[in-house]
């Protein structure tokens, strides 16, 4: 059974290569079942969103 | 088309903030800027609108700033990186069942994209990502802001590919922790909502 730890490293690494399949699936499973992990995954993606938003927004503005 | 030299400079602080954020070093972003102007004004015929203004220096500041980082030759080193960084983080998050810890379980964050129009927003998030230690920092910021694959990060600082993978699950854990408190549960929210 995956833990916290392993799938909150796993959520990193999901932005970086692709899973394999099993390492996908474990990680759907466990976030489904824990809501710490379910914010915190969230929480990653903002930050990468976020990333892409940084520079593009003040253009927007002008 | 001619480029007027004020619409180049309207896009300075832009440009500024995100060199200083690569560099960290107020003469090499001078520089970088420098020559990302120098760049633009030479290359203006090859600017054809097709893209905005900014993509198009943005472009071209990218390539300065990989050539400085390139040029400064700052390898990451690896005993500097476990000195400058601890290892001691995932402890304070999680149990020894690798659970998380009570006051450390991640909540909600409500409505979190509607930060991305408020500038007061932005101002903590690059001060996150300065807050960061520097070599995490710009091994995520060539990640994220550079765009380069993490074989290609980790070739580039002779890195090994978990090593890359753990500092920037290192630096996205650190930036979570600290938009947490500066953002998203302290003040800075609260104010900039009402």
């Amino acid at each position: 059974m995956m833990n916290c730890k392993e799938a909150s490293q796993l959520m990193s690494q999901e932005l970086d290569r692709k899973l394999s399949w099993r390492e996908a699936i474990t990680l759907k499973l466990h976030v489904s079942l824990c809501d710490g992990c379910a914010n915190a995954r969230k929480q990653v993606n903002f930050i990468h969103q976020a990333c892409k938003h940084a520079f593009e927004l003040n253009e927007e503005k002008k | 088309m001619t480029i007027d030299t004020s619409v180049l400079n309207a896009l300075r602080p832009d440009m500024t903030r995100f060199a200083y954020l690569l560099l960290r070093d107020q003469h090499a972003v001078e520089d970088v800027i420098q020559e990302t102007m120098l760049t633009a004004i030479e290359k203006q015929d090859g600017f054809k609108n097709k893209s905005s203004l900014k993509t198009w220096l943005f472009s071209i500041l990218r390539n300065k700033t990989i050539d400085a980082l390139r040029r400064g030759k700052r390898e990451v080193n690896i005993s500097t990186l476990s000195n400058d960084e601890d290892d001691s983080f995932e402890e304070v998050l999680f149990n020894h069942h690798g659970a998380w810890n009570l006051e450390t379980k991640p909540n909600a964050w409500s409505n979190p994209d509607a930060s991305f129009e408020q500038k007061q927003f932005w101002s903590v998030f690059d001060a996150c990502l300065n807050h960061l230690p520097a070599q995490t920092s710009r091994i995520f910021m060539m990640r994220e802001f550079l765009e380069f694959e993490v074989e290609d990060i980790c070739k580039e600082l002779s890195l090994t590919t978990s090593n890359c993978w753990v500092i920037l699950h290192r630096a996205r854990t650190k930036l979570r922790l600290c938009l947490d408190t500066k953002w998203f549960s302290g003040q800075g929210f609260q104010a900039s909502r009402s």
